[in-house]
């Protein structure tokens, strides 16, 4: 699988990469590579080993086994090399909340060994990126949720990283702070910034990037663009059946799964509803009716991620 | 590796700027605070209880009370400082403010902060010993000039304790340690390692507990200088026993720091 782009070109290289926390598995033998300018996700549910592999990636978090290689670097013994030159979007905030917004990129802008006056420059530039520098002075508390955020994304680019570690971007965003978070990271992209970004929420996956993982369980289960995925595991349509019925009677599926039998290339059963794999949703819809189905309610949509996550892990992403 | 052979480093030294950063908005309050209490001592033992104390003449040598507690509380305050400086906002950074998990993402390594906070400790202790001896000199409680080398001894007391409570800090997953560690360890040291009286008074069974505690060294060493009694073998074996505590505190922190950072 890594063949192809295990070059020396790959901007991260990891191979039976693997993290152990005393007798827990967290990321088991994991190969994955990463092109320079490429939006590179890791998808899956909490618990899958998306951090664990992001704070490798940062070297913060030392490998249990395998190799790992940034900027051809490695990850094991050339962590403040590597880190100099990417930039990080923790989960978490960890914002300085005794500093300003200002002094916030200004103190980080020197961990780098930037000079005052280049990292204030620097830091003038990216609050107007972020659309903050009229809360340059404010203290950090105030700030809303996605405020925090774009300002740690400035943060993470007063170092000019060619490579930003994004864990989470949007995790807690409220939607018109998601969409302006990612205008910001397709900028970047355009510019030529690698993006590594961890999400269990598909659309994000589906917007940001040009190529993806998902996680499970500790390992990688499938790899390659949205598009791709969707076609190598799902089909073209969805179509979407509730039924009154079904709620709190789940014998009722195994029924309905017999005389839907032949309409579809697979059926995925959820609390709510059922999900109908096949080419024509329309016609698939029209012949479910024939055979005397009474659905409450019917969706014909385009297959996305969450159906690839659903067909890799029988189950849903979104708990 | 670097940085253990080097605890100096580059990195080390912008975390101590980042925590200077902080200190500029903080500054009024922690000189405040740092400062009242054991004013309020010097006063209260000092000049208040000395009156008592020089009346019976009991101090060997006939010197002052004033003279006697003076050099120790420089020491002392230096100590509970760095000592809480040690705990709580150690935790804080590792734990609820997260900075140095901010700051590791950058080339900044776990030595680093546990220098760079070490060296920041170091000159929070200055800054208060330097302010307290100017008290100590404006109330004519000194006998001898060499009291101004009690700042380093103070400041050397409250490394002594503050790497080994940095290195326990780093181990905790709360505050709840500290509340016993300052119940149980700082107070009663604080109270019997001869800050206000001669250990030698001290039940017998006592006094080999406070010999082997770096305060009663710090307050001794502090007290010969300030009264001009100042003994080499007596000062050697202070100035060892400080700088073992301080070197036994730095590689456990090593230790610890990276265990708990490096995860």
């Amino acid at each position: 699988m890594t063949d192809t782009l295990a070059t020396p070109t790959a901007l991260i290289h990891a191979s039976g990469l693997t993290k152990r926390f005393g007798a827990f598995t967290a990321v088991d033998a994991v190969d994955f590579d990463v092109a320079p300018g490429e939006a590179f996700g890791f998808l899956g549910p909490n618990g899958a080993g998306k951090t664990s592999t992001m704070r490798m990636i940062g070297t913060v978090s030392p490998l249990t086994a395998g190799t790992l290689r940034v900027f051809g670097l490695d990850a094991a013994h050339d962590g403040a090399r590597i880190r100099a030159r990417i930039g990080v979007v923790p989960q978490a905030d960890t914002l300085d909340s005794e500093l300003s917004v200002l002094e916030n990129l200004l103190v980080y802008g020197r961990y780098f060994d930037l000079s005052w006056a280049e990292a204030r420059r620097r830091a003038i530039e990216l609050l107007d990126f972020v659309q903050l520098s009229e809360r340059a002075g404010d203290k950090v508390e105030p700030l809303s949720g996605g405020m925090k955020r774009r300002l740690v994304i400035a943060r993470a680019l007063i170092n000019e990283p060619s490579l930003l570690l994004l864990d989470e971007p949007t995790t807690g965003l409220d939607p018109q702070a998601r969409h302006l978070v990612w205008d910001r990271l397709y900028r970047l992209k355009a510019r030529g910034v690698t993006l590594v970004l961890t999400t269990h929420y598909m659309d994000e996956a589906e917007q940001l990037c040009d190529r993806l993982v998902v996680m499970d369980k500790a390992h990688i289960v499938a790899e390659g663009s949205p598009r791709s995925l969707i076609e190598r595991y799902v089909t073209r349509e969805v179509l979407e059946l509730r039924f009154r019925e079904v709620e709190g009677n789940p014998g009722e599926g195994d029924y309905l799964d017999g005389r839907l039998d032949g309409l579809a290339e697979r059926i995925e059963q959820l609390p709510d509803r059922l999900l109908v794999y096949t080419a024509d949703g329309e016609a698939a819809a029209a012949a479910a009716y024939e055979r005397g189905l009474r659905p409450s309610s019917v969706l014909v949509r385009r297959s996305s991620l969450e159906d690839v996550f659903l067909r890799l892990t029988g189950r849903s992403l979104v708990e | 590796m670097m940085s253990a052979l080097a605890p100096v480093s580059r990195q080390s030294l912008r975390w101590l700027e980042h925590d200077l950063l902080v200190f500029r908005r903080t500054w009024h309050s922690y000189l405040l605070s740092g400062l009242t209490q054991p004013f309020l001592y010097l006063v209260a033992m000092g000049i208040g209880l000395g009156v008592y104390v020089n009346r019976n003449g009991s101090l060997p040598g006939g010197v002052p009370y004033l003279d006697y507690v003076a050099p120790a509380l420089l020491v002392t305050q230096a100590m509970i400082a760095a000592a809480g400086e040690a705990a709580w906002p150690i935790m804080s950074k590792i734990m609820w403010d997260k900075t140095y998990q901010a700051a590791l993402n950058t080339p900044i390594g776990a030595l680093d902060l546990l220098f760079g906070d070490l060296m920041w400790i170091a000159l929070r202790a200055t800054l208060l010993s330097v302010l307290f001896l100017a008290i100590i000199v404006l109330l004519g409680a000194a006998a001898s000039p060499l009291v101004v080398l009690a700042v380093p001894v103070a400041v050397l007391t409250a490394l002594a304790f503050a790497a080994p409570i940095m290195a326990f800090t780093a181990t905790q997953e709360g505050d709840a340690g500290f509340n016993a560690l300052f119940r149980f360890g700082i107070t009663p040291l604080f109270l019997f390692s001869g800050t206000f009286f001669p250990i030698e008074k001290l039940p017998l069974f006592l006094q080999p507990l406070a010999w082997v505690t770096p305060l009663y060294h710090g307050v001794s060493l502090s007290r010969s200088l300030s009264l001009g009694q100042v003994e080499p073998v007596g000062t050697a074996v202070h100035l060892a026993v400080l700088v073992a505590f301080l070197a036994a505190g730095l590689y456990a922190g090593r230790i610890t720091f990276r265990r708990r950072l490096e995860v």
